[in-house]
């Protein structure tokens, strides 16, 4: 089961609304596992400004190249540096320490275009 | 569709090995057991082994068939010992690239050819033609399907082997092939490999593979797939088939010249002596990446804002933690040093050429 705490999309992001109400944005361990050995993230600068589903960046696996998208519009507040100096993090905590980027100025109203935990369990279920 | 994708002797053990499969060349093989990058590292500092039973395995034998081989391939065949392999090349009649094999001397006339997989037929039609307009007293068999390939590689090689069968290690040097009794099956071994490791290649009737393979994984050998294997031949500088030459290719274009006896009668002697004294306008060359992005096959490469060639192979080396690849430029962009960018999906990226192979292992 999926942390219930965020909503995902169909390409594997997921996000998680804080308290404050910015957003953190990430990819699933489902999304890591079939991408293999991650070795490169490229992911937008602060002030960026994104549309819900727009391209927010690339992630590239030993074999592949993938696009991420982001979940919901906002505005970049924070690229996990981080993660771009250790791509393998993103095989190790998908879910936590290899967020991607941090947004705000997030509308809510956005979140009901994704899917809960258990939707995303069922489309899962569905491509196994 | 995926339909009728030919299975090796492995397949159930990959499968109990948690491989993960994909179709390569009409065969459903491994990409990935642990990881990649895990078994890269595995192969540099220990031992790994890959199913290559998908390679193209051709007997040719009989009082014509070094003289076949000799007219088909690009090595000199007459001073080929018995007990010996060599690298070489099956050039068309213009020069260009058909396919590139190891040409195994088993016996006075006894022959075998490793070829790649998505080339067999073309191998096989090849030497059938020149067979039937010229060396009738040759004889061809494949022996793809009853046959299996492994191939042992990385420093713990050797050792691992010995514990197998004794003394067969120990009695070849690189490129040497003998005859051994392996777990009770007859199996043809080689000190060769496509990983730029010491190592071998075992070829054995294809019920005996999986308890090879079960044995091997037992003794430590960590399962590797095809993405292993294609990052650590390009780690180790050696060219794909398909990826980075083809039959549009020539042997000096490719770099292969030194693979091509000039001084021999051949299928393709005339049109390679030609290309030779014409010259070529592109080399392929090795490159880096200098600033970060990952260089892919079919990138293009920019220098002076126009694109001037095409990444063939490319990727992140663990070995090396750099991005690495492959492509033609024009000759003058082939030289160590020369900096052109690579069109990195839409991101100008900064190169540099640099002299192949990227990683070399420490010899003893």
């Amino acid at each position: 089961m999926y942390p219930r705490d965020r909503k995902y999309t169909k390409e594997h992001e997921w996000v998680l609304l804080e308290a404050d109400g910015d957003a953190v944005v990430g990819i699933t361990s489902y999304a890591q596992e079939q991408l293999g050995d991650i070795v490169f993230v490229d992911l937008p600068s602060p002030g960026t400004r994104l549309a819900q589903f727009q391209k927010l960046g690339e992630v590239e696996s030993v074999k592949a190249v993938s696009d991420l998208y982001s979940p919901v519009a906002g505005e970049v507040l924070e690229a996990n540096a981080r993660l771009v100096q250790h791509p393998e993090l993103l095989n190790q905590d998908p879910h936590g320490a290899a967020w991607l980027v941090r947004l705000g100025g997030v509308d809510k109203a956005d979140l009901e275009n994704l899917l809960s935990a258990k939707a995303y369990d069922q489309l899962l279920a569905r491509q196994a | 569709m995926v339909t009728h994708l030919q299975r090796s002797p492995l397949h159930a053990s990959h499968l109990a090995h948690g491989a993960r499969m994909v179709p390569f060349a009409a065969w459903e093989l491994p990409l990935q057991f642990a990881g990649i990058i895990a078994e890269v590292r595995a192969v540099r500092s220990a031992s790994g082994l890959f199913d290559v039973s998908h390679m193209g395995r051709l007997g040719v034998r009989g009082p014509q068939a070094a003289g076949l081989l000799d007219w088909a391939l690009t090595a000199p065949i007459p001073s080929l010992a018995v007990g010996r392999a060599r690298y070489t090349l099956a050039c068309s009649t213009d020069g260009g690239i058909l396919d590139d094999a190891v040409v195994y001397r088993s016996g006075p006339e006894e022959y075998l050819l490793v070829c790649n997989a998505a080339n067999r037929d073309t191998v096989w039609r090849w030497l059938l033609r020149w067979q039937t307009e010229r060396f009738g007293d040759a004889a061809l068999e494949d022996r793809t399907l009853d046959t299996a390939m492994v191939a042992l590689q990385g420093p713990q090689a050797p050792a691992l082997l010995e514990r197998l069968a004794s003394g067969v290690a120990g009695g070849l040097t690189s490129f040497g092939c003998a005859q051994a009794q392996v777990l009770g099956w007859p199996t043809v071994v080689s000190r060769t490999g496509y990983t730029g490791e010491d190592g071998f290649e075992l070829i054995l009737a294809a019920e005996g593979a999986p308890r090879l393979w079960e044995r091997l994984v037992e003794m430590g050998a960590a399962p590797c797939g095809l993405g292993a294997r294609d990052l650590l031949r390009l780690e180790a500088g050696l060219l794909l088939h398909g990826a980075d030459m083809d039959s549009a290719a020539n042997p000096f274009e490719a770099g292969l010249e030194r693979f091509v006896a000039l001084d021999k009668e051949s299928a393709a002697s005339a049109a390679l002596r030609r290309i030779r004294q014409e010259g070529v306008r592109r080399k392929l060359t090795g490159f880096q990446m200098v600033e970060r992005g990952i260089p892919r096959h079919g990138y293009a490469i920019v220098h002076l804002g126009a694109a001037v060639g095409t990444v063939t192979s490319g990727g992140y080396s663990p070995t090396l933690d750099r991005s690495v690849g492959l492509g033609y430029v024009p000759v003058e962009l082939a030289q160590p040093g020369t900096r052109f960018a690579v069109d990195v999906r839409g991101r100008l990226v900064e190169a540099q050429a640099v002299s192949l192979p990227f990683y070399s292992r420490r010899r003893k």
